[in-house]
Protein backbone atom coordinates (compact mmCIF):
# COMPACT_ATOMS: atom_id res chain seq x y z
CA UNK A 1 0.00 0.00 0.00
CA UNK A 2 1.17 3.61 -1.14
CA UNK A 3 0.77 5.35 2.45
CA UNK A 4 0.89 8.78 0.63
CA UNK A 5 -2.03 7.57 -1.46
CA UNK A 6 -4.45 7.37 2.06
CA UNK A 7 -5.87 10.25 3.97
CA UNK A 8 -5.80 10.19 7.90
CA UNK A 9 -7.74 10.94 10.78
CA UNK A 10 -6.06 13.27 13.83
CA UNK A 11 -7.26 9.61 15.70
CA UNK A 12 -5.33 8.06 13.66
CA UNK A 13 -7.77 6.06 11.30
CA UNK A 14 -6.44 5.36 7.55
CA UNK A 15 -8.90 5.93 4.32
CA UNK A 16 -8.13 4.60 1.03
CA UNK A 17 -10.86 5.63 -1.07
CA UNK A 18 -11.60 4.24 -4.64
CA UNK A 19 -13.82 6.45 -5.86
CA UNK A 20 -16.81 4.00 -4.41
CA UNK A 21 -15.70 3.03 -1.36
CA UNK A 22 -13.78 4.10 1.65
CA UNK A 23 -11.57 1.28 3.19
CA UNK A 24 -10.81 2.13 6.75
CA UNK A 25 -8.31 0.62 9.22
CA UNK A 26 -6.08 1.82 12.02
CA UNK A 27 -2.24 3.06 11.60
CA UNK A 28 0.72 1.58 12.57
CA UNK A 29 1.69 4.02 14.78
CA UNK A 30 -2.31 3.52 16.76
CA UNK A 31 -1.15 -0.13 16.83
CA UNK A 32 2.22 0.28 18.36
CA UNK A 33 0.60 2.90 21.26
CA UNK A 34 -1.88 0.76 22.34
CA UNK A 35 0.75 -2.19 22.40
CA UNK A 36 -0.61 -5.69 23.05
CA UNK A 37 -4.30 -5.81 21.44
CA UNK A 38 -6.92 -8.67 22.76
CA UNK A 39 -9.46 -7.67 20.91
CA UNK A 40 -11.70 -5.75 18.03
CA UNK A 41 -15.40 -4.80 18.38
CA UNK A 42 -16.17 -4.35 14.86
CA UNK A 43 -18.79 -1.47 13.82
CA UNK A 44 -22.31 -3.42 12.35
CA UNK A 45 -23.04 -4.08 8.84
CA UNK A 46 -25.84 -1.25 7.29
CA UNK A 47 -25.32 0.81 10.54
CA UNK A 48 -24.93 4.86 9.64
CA UNK A 49 -22.37 6.53 11.11
CA UNK A 50 -21.22 10.00 11.18
CA UNK A 51 -17.88 11.38 11.20
CA UNK A 52 -15.65 11.59 14.13
CA UNK A 53 -18.24 9.34 15.88
CA UNK A 54 -17.43 6.43 18.03
CA UNK A 55 -17.99 2.80 15.51
CA UNK A 56 -15.92 0.17 17.37
CA UNK A 57 -13.46 -0.23 19.50
CA UNK A 58 -9.98 -1.81 20.16
CA UNK A 59 -8.57 -3.24 23.33
CA UNK A 60 -5.42 -3.72 24.40
CA UNK A 61 -4.29 -5.24 27.54
CA UNK A 62 -4.01 -2.26 28.91
CA UNK A 63 -6.68 -0.07 27.78
CA UNK A 64 -9.66 0.38 25.20
CA UNK A 65 -8.54 2.64 22.37
CA UNK A 66 -12.14 3.55 20.62
CA UNK A 67 -12.41 3.61 16.36
CA UNK A 68 -13.99 6.63 15.11
CA UNK A 69 -15.33 7.08 11.72
CA UNK A 70 -13.24 9.78 9.91
CA UNK A 71 -16.35 9.98 7.64
CA UNK A 72 -20.08 10.01 7.41
CA UNK A 73 -21.67 7.16 5.53
CA UNK A 74 -23.00 3.24 5.93
CA UNK A 75 -21.38 0.62 7.12
CA UNK A 76 -20.45 -1.19 3.91
CA UNK A 77 -18.44 -4.38 4.68
CA UNK A 78 -16.45 -5.50 7.76
CA UNK A 79 -12.94 -7.30 8.07
CA UNK A 80 -14.64 -10.26 10.09
CA UNK A 81 -11.33 -12.30 9.86
CA UNK A 82 -9.79 -10.23 12.73
CA UNK A 83 -12.44 -11.44 15.45
CA UNK A 84 -10.03 -14.06 15.20
CA UNK A 85 -6.79 -12.90 13.38
CA UNK A 86 -6.11 -9.94 15.63
CA UNK A 87 -2.49 -9.76 14.81
CA UNK A 88 -3.41 -8.98 11.40
CA UNK A 89 -3.78 -5.42 12.71
CA UNK A 90 -0.30 -5.45 14.14
CA UNK A 91 1.63 -7.47 10.99
CA UNK A 92 -0.45 -5.47 8.37
CA UNK A 93 -2.21 -2.70 9.58
CA UNK A 94 -2.35 -1.00 5.97
CA UNK A 95 -3.10 -4.03 4.15
CA UNK A 96 -5.36 -7.19 5.91
CA UNK A 97 -5.62 -5.58 9.22
CA UNK A 98 -8.02 -3.24 7.20
CA UNK A 99 -11.38 -2.81 9.72
CA UNK A 100 -14.29 -1.81 7.76
CA UNK A 101 -15.40 -0.26 4.72
CA UNK A 102 -18.12 2.73 3.96
CA UNK A 103 -20.10 4.20 1.52
CA UNK A 104 -19.70 7.52 2.36
CA UNK A 105 -22.68 9.88 1.99
CA UNK A 106 -20.67 13.03 1.54
CA UNK A 107 -17.08 11.90 -0.20
CA UNK A 108 -16.25 15.54 -0.45
CA UNK A 109 -15.22 15.36 3.38
CA UNK A 110 -12.07 13.11 2.51
CA UNK A 111 -10.59 16.27 1.44
CA UNK A 112 -10.46 17.25 4.25
CA UNK A 113 -8.77 14.36 6.17
CA UNK A 114 -4.90 14.86 6.73
CA UNK A 115 -2.60 13.95 4.22
CA UNK A 116 0.69 11.71 4.87
CA UNK A 117 2.66 14.70 5.78
CA UNK A 118 0.57 16.12 7.67
CA UNK A 119 -0.55 13.03 9.72
CA UNK A 120 3.38 11.80 9.91
CA UNK A 121 3.50 15.32 11.54
CA UNK A 122 1.04 14.92 14.43
CA UNK A 123 2.86 11.25 15.21
CA UNK A 124 5.64 13.41 15.89
CA UNK A 125 4.10 15.54 17.70
CA UNK A 126 2.44 12.73 19.83
CA UNK A 127 5.18 10.51 20.03
CA UNK A 128 7.29 12.92 21.88
CA UNK B 1 -3.17 14.90 56.36
CA UNK B 2 -5.84 13.81 58.56
CA UNK B 3 -8.69 12.21 56.49
CA UNK B 4 -11.51 13.08 59.04
CA UNK B 5 -11.66 16.67 59.15
CA UNK B 6 -11.66 19.22 56.43
CA UNK B 7 -11.51 22.31 58.06
CA UNK B 8 -11.94 26.12 56.24
CA UNK B 9 -8.28 26.51 56.38
CA UNK B 10 -7.59 23.03 54.57
CA UNK B 11 -10.72 23.32 52.57
CA UNK B 12 -8.84 26.91 51.18
CA UNK B 13 -5.35 25.63 50.57
CA UNK B 14 -6.68 22.52 48.57
CA UNK B 15 -9.10 25.14 46.55
CA UNK B 16 -5.98 26.88 46.26
CA UNK B 17 -3.52 24.65 45.29
CA UNK B 18 -5.68 23.58 42.39
CA UNK B 19 -6.30 26.98 41.84
CA UNK B 20 -10.27 27.96 42.21
CA UNK B 21 -11.26 30.68 44.24
CA UNK B 22 -14.23 28.75 46.15
CA UNK B 23 -16.54 25.02 46.53
CA UNK B 24 -18.77 26.76 43.77
CA UNK B 25 -16.55 27.17 41.18
CA UNK B 26 -15.08 23.69 41.60
CA UNK B 27 -18.54 22.35 40.86
CA UNK B 28 -19.31 24.96 38.10
CA UNK B 29 -19.44 22.06 35.74
CA UNK B 30 -22.26 20.18 37.31
CA UNK B 31 -25.58 21.52 35.95
CA UNK B 32 -27.49 23.86 38.93
CA UNK B 33 -30.66 21.56 38.98
CA UNK B 34 -28.19 18.74 39.68
CA UNK B 35 -26.91 20.56 42.86
CA UNK B 36 -27.93 20.33 46.50
CA UNK B 37 -28.08 23.88 47.15
CA UNK B 38 -28.46 23.82 50.56
CA UNK B 39 -26.73 22.23 53.72
CA UNK B 40 -26.79 18.23 54.42
CA UNK B 41 -30.30 17.71 56.47
CA UNK B 42 -28.51 16.40 59.51
CA UNK B 43 -28.66 16.27 62.95
CA UNK B 44 -26.09 18.14 65.08
CA UNK B 45 -22.84 16.81 66.00
CA UNK B 46 -22.75 14.39 69.21
CA UNK B 47 -20.35 14.23 71.62
CA UNK B 48 -18.42 10.07 71.66
CA UNK B 49 -20.75 9.37 74.65
CA UNK B 50 -23.80 10.71 73.29
CA UNK B 51 -22.93 8.71 70.04
CA UNK B 52 -22.86 5.60 71.64
CA UNK B 53 -25.90 5.84 73.96
CA UNK B 54 -27.85 6.81 70.58
CA UNK B 55 -26.50 3.75 68.56
CA UNK B 56 -27.28 1.34 71.60
CA UNK B 57 -31.00 2.71 71.79
CA UNK B 58 -31.39 2.23 67.77
CA UNK B 59 -29.62 -1.68 68.14
CA UNK B 60 -31.86 -2.32 70.83
CA UNK B 61 -35.01 -1.09 69.42
CA UNK B 62 -34.45 -4.22 66.81
CA UNK B 63 -34.60 -7.38 68.26
CA UNK B 64 -31.22 -9.54 66.55
CA UNK B 65 -32.51 -12.26 64.97
CA UNK B 66 -30.35 -14.14 67.33
CA UNK B 67 -32.99 -12.90 70.13
CA UNK B 68 -36.02 -14.94 68.43
CA UNK B 69 -36.35 -17.90 65.90
CA UNK B 70 -36.09 -16.18 62.16
CA UNK B 71 -38.58 -17.15 60.10
CA UNK B 72 -38.55 -14.34 57.76
CA UNK B 73 -37.39 -13.99 53.63
CA UNK B 74 -37.84 -11.90 51.31
CA UNK B 75 -34.42 -11.64 50.00
CA UNK B 76 -32.22 -12.21 53.26
CA UNK B 77 -32.34 -15.45 54.93
CA UNK B 78 -30.85 -16.97 58.45
CA UNK B 79 -29.14 -19.56 57.13
CA UNK B 80 -26.33 -21.46 59.67
CA UNK B 81 -22.35 -20.18 59.03
CA UNK B 82 -20.06 -22.69 59.81
CA UNK B 83 -17.58 -21.46 62.49
CA UNK B 84 -14.58 -21.99 59.60
CA UNK B 85 -16.19 -18.93 57.80
CA UNK B 86 -15.51 -16.78 60.31
CA UNK B 87 -11.95 -18.21 61.10
CA UNK B 88 -10.49 -17.96 57.54
CA UNK B 89 -12.15 -14.87 56.62
CA UNK B 90 -11.00 -12.85 59.87
CA UNK B 91 -7.53 -13.53 59.08
CA UNK B 92 -5.40 -10.48 59.16
CA UNK B 93 -4.60 -10.54 54.92
CA UNK B 94 -8.28 -10.87 54.21
CA UNK B 95 -9.80 -8.82 56.99
CA UNK B 96 -9.86 -5.43 54.89
CA UNK B 97 -12.99 -3.41 53.55
CA UNK B 98 -10.55 -2.32 50.91
CA UNK B 99 -9.74 -4.61 47.94
CA UNK B 100 -6.23 -4.81 47.41
CA UNK B 101 -5.78 -5.29 43.66
CA UNK B 102 -1.99 -4.42 42.60
CA UNK B 103 -1.28 -7.79 41.94
CA UNK B 104 2.17 -7.61 42.94
CA UNK B 105 0.51 -7.22 46.08
CA UNK B 106 -2.13 -9.09 46.46
CA UNK B 107 -1.74 -12.65 45.12
CA UNK B 108 -3.66 -14.44 47.77
CA UNK B 109 -6.35 -12.03 47.38
CA UNK B 110 -6.44 -12.73 43.50
CA UNK B 111 -6.43 -16.37 43.96
CA UNK B 112 -9.48 -15.90 46.36
CA UNK B 113 -11.27 -14.09 43.71
CA UNK B 114 -10.42 -16.72 41.19
CA UNK B 115 -11.55 -19.15 43.17
CA UNK B 116 -14.92 -17.66 43.91
CA UNK B 117 -15.88 -17.10 40.01
CA UNK B 118 -14.74 -20.90 39.82
CA UNK B 119 -16.91 -21.51 42.61
CA UNK B 120 -19.73 -19.61 41.18
CA UNK B 121 -19.64 -20.85 37.52
CA UNK B 122 -19.40 -24.46 38.51
CA UNK B 123 -22.67 -23.55 41.03
CA UNK B 124 -25.10 -21.84 38.10
CA UNK B 125 -23.49 -24.11 34.98
CA UNK B 126 -22.54 -20.79 33.95
CA UNK B 127 -19.06 -20.23 31.87
CA UNK B 128 -18.17 -16.92 33.34
CA UNK B 129 -18.79 -15.48 36.92
CA UNK B 130 -17.25 -11.47 37.68
CA UNK B 131 -15.38 -11.18 40.86
CA UNK B 132 -19.00 -10.02 42.91
CA UNK B 133 -20.68 -6.54 42.85
CA UNK B 134 -22.87 -5.02 45.71
CA UNK B 135 -25.56 -7.02 46.03
CA UNK B 136 -28.42 -8.75 44.53
CA UNK B 137 -30.50 -5.85 43.46
CA UNK B 138 -27.84 -3.50 41.85
CA UNK B 139 -26.44 -7.08 40.22
CA UNK B 140 -29.72 -7.32 38.57
CA UNK B 141 -29.43 -3.59 37.14
CA UNK B 142 -26.19 -4.08 35.92
CA UNK B 143 -27.51 -7.16 34.39
CA UNK B 144 -30.42 -5.36 32.31
CA UNK B 145 -28.16 -2.61 31.66
CA UNK B 146 -25.49 -5.47 29.85
CA UNK B 147 -28.32 -6.70 27.88
CA UNK B 148 -28.83 -3.70 26.13
CA UNK B 149 -25.20 -2.92 25.26
CA UNK B 150 -24.94 -6.42 24.14
CA UNK B 151 -28.39 -6.18 21.82
CA UNK B 152 -28.08 -2.88 21.26
CA UNK B 153 -31.36 -2.65 22.08
CA UNK B 154 -32.50 0.27 23.98
CA UNK B 155 -36.02 0.30 23.89
CA UNK B 156 -37.43 -2.64 26.30
CA UNK B 157 -36.92 -4.96 29.08
CA UNK B 158 -39.88 -7.33 30.06
CA UNK B 159 -39.69 -8.17 33.66
CA UNK B 160 -41.80 -10.78 35.66
CA UNK B 161 -44.02 -9.25 37.95
CA UNK B 162 -42.83 -12.14 40.13
CA UNK B 163 -39.17 -10.73 40.59
CA UNK B 164 -38.74 -8.89 44.14
CA UNK B 165 -40.18 -5.75 44.25
CA UNK B 166 -37.57 -3.95 45.42
CA UNK B 167 -35.43 -5.49 43.22
CA UNK B 168 -37.39 -4.16 40.16
CA UNK B 169 -37.73 -0.60 42.10
CA UNK B 170 -33.55 -0.86 42.17
CA UNK B 171 -33.57 -1.21 37.79
CA UNK B 172 -35.92 1.87 37.63
CA UNK B 173 -33.80 4.05 39.81
CA UNK B 174 -30.26 2.85 37.54
CA UNK B 175 -32.51 3.32 34.03
CA UNK B 176 -34.47 6.70 35.18
CA UNK B 177 -32.30 8.34 32.46
CA UNK B 178 -32.78 5.58 30.26
CA UNK B 179 -34.97 5.85 27.13
CA UNK B 180 -35.78 2.12 28.04
CA UNK B 181 -39.21 0.84 28.37
CA UNK B 182 -39.24 -1.61 31.90
CA UNK B 183 -42.68 -3.94 31.35
CA UNK B 184 -43.90 -5.47 34.21
CA UNK B 185 -45.50 -9.10 32.84
CA UNK B 186 -48.54 -10.29 35.49
CA UNK B 187 -48.05 -12.88 37.67
CA UNK B 188 -51.44 -15.02 38.02
CA UNK B 189 -51.62 -17.22 41.40
CA UNK B 190 -48.07 -16.67 42.51
CA UNK B 191 -46.56 -17.21 39.17
CA UNK B 192 -45.75 -15.61 35.82
CA UNK B 193 -48.38 -16.03 32.87
CA UNK B 194 -45.39 -16.48 29.97
CA UNK B 195 -48.38 -16.52 27.66
CA UNK B 196 -49.16 -12.75 28.69
CA UNK B 197 -45.23 -12.44 28.64
CA UNK B 198 -45.18 -13.34 25.02
CA UNK B 199 -47.06 -10.83 24.10
CA UNK B 200 -44.73 -8.39 25.84
CA UNK B 201 -41.68 -9.52 24.16
CA UNK B 202 -40.93 -7.79 21.15
CA UNK B 203 -38.04 -7.71 18.31
CA UNK B 204 -36.84 -4.08 20.04
CA UNK B 205 -36.90 -6.60 23.74
CA UNK B 206 -33.49 -6.26 25.61
CA UNK B 207 -34.21 -9.10 28.15
CA UNK B 208 -36.91 -10.73 29.90
CA UNK B 209 -36.07 -11.42 33.57
CA UNK B 210 -37.77 -13.97 35.45
CA UNK B 211 -36.56 -14.67 39.58
CA UNK B 212 -36.76 -18.48 40.09
CA UNK B 213 -37.81 -19.51 42.93
CA UNK B 214 -39.78 -16.21 42.59
CA UNK B 215 -40.19 -13.63 45.39
CA UNK B 216 -43.35 -15.80 46.39
CA UNK B 217 -40.71 -18.57 46.57
CA UNK B 218 -42.92 -20.77 43.60
CA UNK B 219 -41.60 -22.04 40.91
CA UNK B 220 -41.50 -20.30 37.29
CA UNK B 221 -41.41 -21.87 33.91
CA UNK B 222 -37.86 -20.59 32.96
CA UNK B 223 -36.96 -22.45 29.84
CA UNK B 224 -40.44 -21.07 28.67
CA UNK B 225 -38.73 -17.37 29.06
CA UNK B 226 -35.54 -18.47 28.01
CA UNK B 227 -36.98 -19.88 24.64
CA UNK B 228 -39.17 -16.96 24.28
CA UNK B 229 -36.49 -14.13 24.76
CA UNK B 230 -33.86 -16.22 22.54
CA UNK B 231 -36.71 -16.16 19.51
CA UNK B 232 -37.02 -12.97 19.53
CA UNK B 233 -33.39 -12.27 19.99
CA UNK B 234 -33.66 -11.13 23.46
CA UNK B 235 -31.16 -12.40 26.17
CA UNK B 236 -33.03 -14.20 28.78
CA UNK B 237 -31.47 -13.00 32.56
CA UNK B 238 -32.64 -15.10 35.60
CA UNK B 239 -32.15 -14.03 39.72
CA UNK B 240 -32.21 -17.32 41.86
CA UNK B 241 -31.43 -18.64 44.63
CA UNK B 242 -27.84 -19.66 45.28
CA UNK B 243 -29.19 -22.08 48.00
CA UNK B 244 -31.70 -23.96 45.44
CA UNK B 245 -29.22 -24.96 43.20
CA UNK B 246 -28.10 -28.29 45.01
CA UNK B 247 -31.28 -29.71 44.22
CA UNK B 248 -32.71 -27.40 41.48
CA UNK B 249 -31.83 -27.08 37.95
CA UNK B 250 -29.27 -24.30 37.37
CA UNK B 251 -29.01 -21.06 35.03
CA UNK B 252 -26.70 -22.72 32.83
CA UNK B 253 -28.96 -25.76 32.27
CA UNK B 254 -31.52 -23.71 31.30
CA UNK B 255 -29.67 -21.72 28.97
CA UNK B 256 -29.76 -18.52 30.90
CA UNK B 257 -27.96 -15.98 29.28
CA UNK B 258 -26.99 -13.86 32.48
CA UNK B 259 -27.63 -15.23 36.09
CA UNK B 260 -27.58 -13.09 38.75
CA UNK B 261 -28.22 -13.65 42.81
CA UNK B 262 -27.92 -12.24 45.91
CA UNK B 263 -24.68 -14.06 48.03
CA UNK B 264 -26.06 -13.49 51.43
CA UNK B 265 -27.18 -16.51 52.00
CA UNK B 266 -23.61 -18.18 51.57
CA UNK B 267 -21.69 -17.29 54.71
CA UNK B 268 -22.46 -13.74 55.57
CA UNK B 269 -25.00 -13.13 58.53
CA UNK B 270 -28.18 -10.63 58.66
CA UNK B 271 -26.94 -7.26 59.73
CA UNK B 272 -29.06 -4.65 58.94
CA UNK B 273 -29.27 -5.07 55.49
CA UNK B 274 -25.61 -5.06 54.17
CA UNK B 275 -22.94 -5.21 53.39
CA UNK B 276 -24.15 -8.37 51.29
CA UNK B 277 -22.90 -9.86 47.69
CA UNK B 278 -23.30 -9.74 44.16
CA UNK B 279 -23.57 -12.64 41.92
CA UNK B 280 -23.34 -12.31 38.75
CA UNK B 281 -22.49 -15.18 35.76
CA UNK B 282 -22.78 -15.33 32.12
CA UNK B 283 -22.31 -17.22 28.78
CA UNK B 284 -18.75 -16.69 27.70
CA UNK B 285 -19.94 -14.84 24.35
CA UNK B 286 -20.68 -11.58 26.50
CA UNK B 287 -17.61 -11.37 28.74
CA UNK B 288 -16.38 -8.20 27.27
CA UNK B 289 -19.64 -6.52 27.83
CA UNK B 290 -19.34 -7.50 31.76
CA UNK B 291 -19.20 -5.00 34.31
CA UNK B 292 -16.60 -5.21 36.70
CA UNK B 293 -13.32 -7.40 37.21
CA UNK B 294 -12.60 -10.68 35.79
CA UNK B 295 -9.79 -12.48 37.24
CA UNK B 296 -7.61 -14.76 35.46
CA UNK B 297 -5.19 -17.66 36.18
CA UNK B 298 -1.27 -17.64 34.36
CA UNK B 299 1.99 -18.45 34.69
CA UNK B 300 4.92 -15.96 35.67
CA UNK B 301 7.71 -16.03 34.05
CA UNK B 302 9.37 -18.68 36.03
CA UNK B 303 6.42 -20.94 34.90
CA UNK B 304 4.74 -20.36 38.56
CA UNK B 305 1.23 -19.90 39.02
CA UNK B 306 -0.26 -16.69 39.35
CA UNK B 307 -3.26 -14.71 39.21
CA UNK B 308 -3.75 -11.44 37.48
CA UNK B 309 -6.55 -8.91 36.96
CA UNK B 310 -8.18 -9.57 33.43
CA UNK B 311 -10.41 -7.51 31.51
CA UNK B 312 -10.38 -4.79 33.40
CA UNK B 313 -10.23 -2.19 30.27
CA UNK B 314 -13.59 -1.09 30.61
CA UNK B 315 -13.44 -0.44 34.61
CA UNK B 316 -14.09 3.07 35.43
CA UNK B 317 -10.18 3.82 36.24
CA UNK B 318 -9.23 3.31 33.07
CA UNK B 319 -12.75 3.81 30.66
CA UNK B 320 -14.11 6.85 32.90
CA UNK B 321 -17.60 7.74 31.64
CA UNK B 322 -17.30 4.91 29.06
CA UNK B 323 -17.19 2.29 31.57
CA UNK B 324 -18.78 -0.45 31.96
CA UNK B 325 -20.35 0.40 34.82
CA UNK B 326 -19.75 3.49 37.02
CA UNK B 327 -20.64 1.82 40.30
CA UNK B 328 -19.83 -1.89 40.27
CA UNK B 329 -17.28 -1.99 43.23
CA UNK B 330 -16.06 -5.76 44.22
CA UNK B 331 -17.51 -7.10 47.91
CA UNK B 332 -14.46 -8.98 48.26
CA UNK B 333 -14.51 -9.85 52.02
CA UNK B 334 -18.38 -11.01 51.44
CA UNK B 335 -17.04 -12.77 48.18
CA UNK B 336 -14.05 -14.48 50.23
CA UNK B 337 -16.87 -15.15 52.54
CA UNK B 338 -19.11 -17.55 49.86
CA UNK B 339 -16.32 -18.96 48.71
CA UNK B 340 -15.15 -20.43 52.08
CA UNK B 341 -18.84 -21.54 52.75
CA UNK B 342 -18.70 -22.97 49.37
CA UNK B 343 -16.02 -24.96 50.11
CA UNK B 344 -17.02 -26.01 53.37
CA UNK B 345 -20.26 -27.52 52.07
CA UNK B 346 -18.71 -29.22 49.08
CA UNK B 347 -21.26 -30.81 46.53
CA UNK B 348 -23.01 -33.42 48.58
CA UNK B 349 -23.60 -30.41 51.44
CA UNK B 350 -25.73 -28.61 49.22
CA UNK B 351 -27.60 -30.81 48.29
CA UNK B 352 -28.50 -31.79 51.60
CA UNK B 353 -28.73 -27.71 52.10
CA UNK B 354 -31.18 -27.79 49.73
CA UNK B 355 -33.08 -30.90 50.69
CA UNK B 356 -33.31 -29.67 54.66
CA UNK B 357 -34.87 -26.15 53.48
CA UNK B 358 -37.43 -27.56 50.96
CA UNK B 359 -38.38 -30.88 53.91
CA UNK B 360 -38.57 -28.03 56.69
CA UNK B 361 -40.48 -25.20 54.46
CA UNK B 362 -42.88 -27.92 53.43
CA UNK B 363 -43.77 -29.43 56.89
CA UNK B 364 -44.28 -25.85 58.16
CA UNK B 365 -46.87 -25.35 55.51
CA UNK B 366 -48.49 -28.33 55.73
CA UNK B 367 -48.54 -27.89 59.69
CA UNK B 368 -50.28 -24.57 59.73
CA UNK B 369 -52.54 -25.74 57.25
CA UNK B 370 -53.59 -29.05 59.03
CA UNK B 371 -53.88 -26.40 62.30
CA UNK B 372 -56.69 -24.73 60.53
CA UNK B 373 -55.16 -21.24 61.04
CA UNK B 374 -55.30 -20.43 57.13
CA UNK B 375 -53.90 -21.88 53.94
CA UNK B 376 -51.12 -21.46 51.06
CA UNK B 377 -51.87 -18.70 49.21
CA UNK B 378 -50.66 -19.47 45.90
CA UNK B 379 -51.20 -23.55 45.19
CA UNK B 380 -47.60 -24.36 43.23
CA UNK B 381 -44.48 -26.23 43.91
CA UNK B 382 -41.90 -23.79 46.19
CA UNK B 383 -38.10 -24.09 47.26
CA UNK B 384 -38.01 -22.38 51.13
CA UNK B 385 -40.15 -20.00 51.60
CA UNK B 386 -44.21 -19.72 50.53
CA UNK B 387 -47.11 -17.06 50.96
CA UNK B 388 -49.40 -18.51 53.63
CA UNK B 389 -52.71 -16.61 54.03
CA UNK B 390 -54.09 -16.23 57.67
CA UNK B 391 -57.40 -16.49 58.42
CA UNK B 392 -56.77 -13.47 61.11
CA UNK B 393 -55.05 -9.81 60.44
CA UNK B 394 -51.42 -10.25 60.31
CA UNK B 395 -50.55 -8.03 62.79
CA UNK B 396 -52.30 -10.53 65.46
CA UNK B 397 -50.54 -13.20 63.93
CA UNK B 398 -46.69 -11.65 63.75
CA UNK B 399 -47.63 -10.38 67.44
CA UNK B 400 -48.67 -14.30 68.71
CA UNK B 401 -45.39 -15.15 66.73
CA UNK B 402 -43.23 -12.71 68.52
CA UNK B 403 -44.69 -13.46 72.19
CA UNK B 404 -43.88 -16.93 71.54
CA UNK B 405 -40.03 -16.16 70.02
CA UNK B 406 -40.66 -16.07 66.72
CA UNK B 407 -39.97 -13.48 63.96
CA UNK B 408 -42.18 -14.48 60.83
CA UNK B 409 -42.23 -12.08 57.67
CA UNK B 410 -42.26 -9.99 55.50
CA UNK B 411 -45.75 -8.46 55.51
CA UNK B 412 -46.43 -8.45 52.08
CA UNK B 413 -48.64 -4.85 51.91
CA UNK B 414 -45.04 -2.88 52.55
CA UNK B 415 -44.94 -3.94 48.71
CA UNK B 416 -46.46 -2.76 45.30
CA UNK B 417 -47.11 -5.87 43.17
CA UNK B 418 -49.48 -5.16 40.39
CA UNK B 419 -52.14 -7.77 41.05
CA UNK B 420 -51.98 -7.90 44.43
CA UNK B 421 -51.69 -10.24 47.13
CA UNK B 422 -54.04 -11.85 48.91
CA UNK B 423 -55.27 -10.69 51.88
CA UNK B 424 -53.75 -11.07 55.41
CA UNK B 425 -50.71 -13.32 53.59
CA UNK B 426 -47.21 -13.35 54.45
CA UNK B 427 -44.35 -14.60 53.38
CA UNK B 428 -42.61 -16.80 55.55
CA UNK B 429 -39.16 -18.90 54.72
CA UNK B 430 -37.76 -21.77 56.41
CA UNK B 431 -33.75 -22.65 56.24
CA UNK B 432 -32.17 -25.67 57.21
CA UNK B 433 -31.39 -24.07 60.33
CA UNK B 434 -34.53 -24.37 61.43
CA UNK B 435 -35.72 -27.03 63.57
CA UNK B 436 -39.01 -29.38 63.18
CA UNK B 437 -39.42 -28.53 67.46
CA UNK B 438 -39.26 -25.17 66.10
CA UNK B 439 -42.12 -25.75 63.96
CA UNK B 440 -43.88 -26.91 65.63
CA UNK B 441 -43.63 -24.27 68.77
CA UNK B 442 -44.74 -21.84 65.82
CA UNK B 443 -47.48 -23.48 64.34
CA UNK B 444 -48.43 -24.01 68.37
CA UNK B 445 -48.52 -20.46 68.89
CA UNK B 446 -49.95 -19.89 66.11
CA UNK B 447 -52.98 -21.61 66.64
CA UNK B 448 -53.76 -20.57 69.80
Amino acid sequence: MDLSSLRYSQTHEWVHWDGNVATIGITDFAVSQLTDLVYVDLPKVGSEIKAGETCGEIESVKAVGELNSPLDGTVAEVNESLENELEKLSDSPFEAGWIFRLTPSDPSQIDALLDRAAYEKLCDEEGH
Amino acid sequence: MSYLFATPEEQQQMLAAIGVENLDDLFEQLPEDVRLNRELDLPPALSEIELDRMLRKISSDFATHGDRVCFQGGGAYDHFIPATVDEICSRGEFYTAYTPYQPEASQGTLQAFFEFQSLITALTGMDVANASLYEGASALAEAIIMAIRSTNRGSRVVISGTVHPEYIETVRTYLMRNECEIVIADAVDGVTDWQQAGSLINDQTAAVVVQHPNFFGCFEDVQSVVDQAHAAGALAIEVFDPVSLGVMKRPGDYGIDIAVAEGQSLGIPLQFGGPYLGIMACREKFVRKMPGRLIGQTVDRDGRRAFVLNFQTREQHIRRDKATSNICTNQGLMALRASVYISQLGPKGFVELGDQCHQKAAALADRLTEAGVGQLAYAQPFFKEFVFQFNRPVDEVIAAAQNAGFNLGPVLDRFEFPNGVPENSLLIAVTEKRTFDEIDRLVAALSR
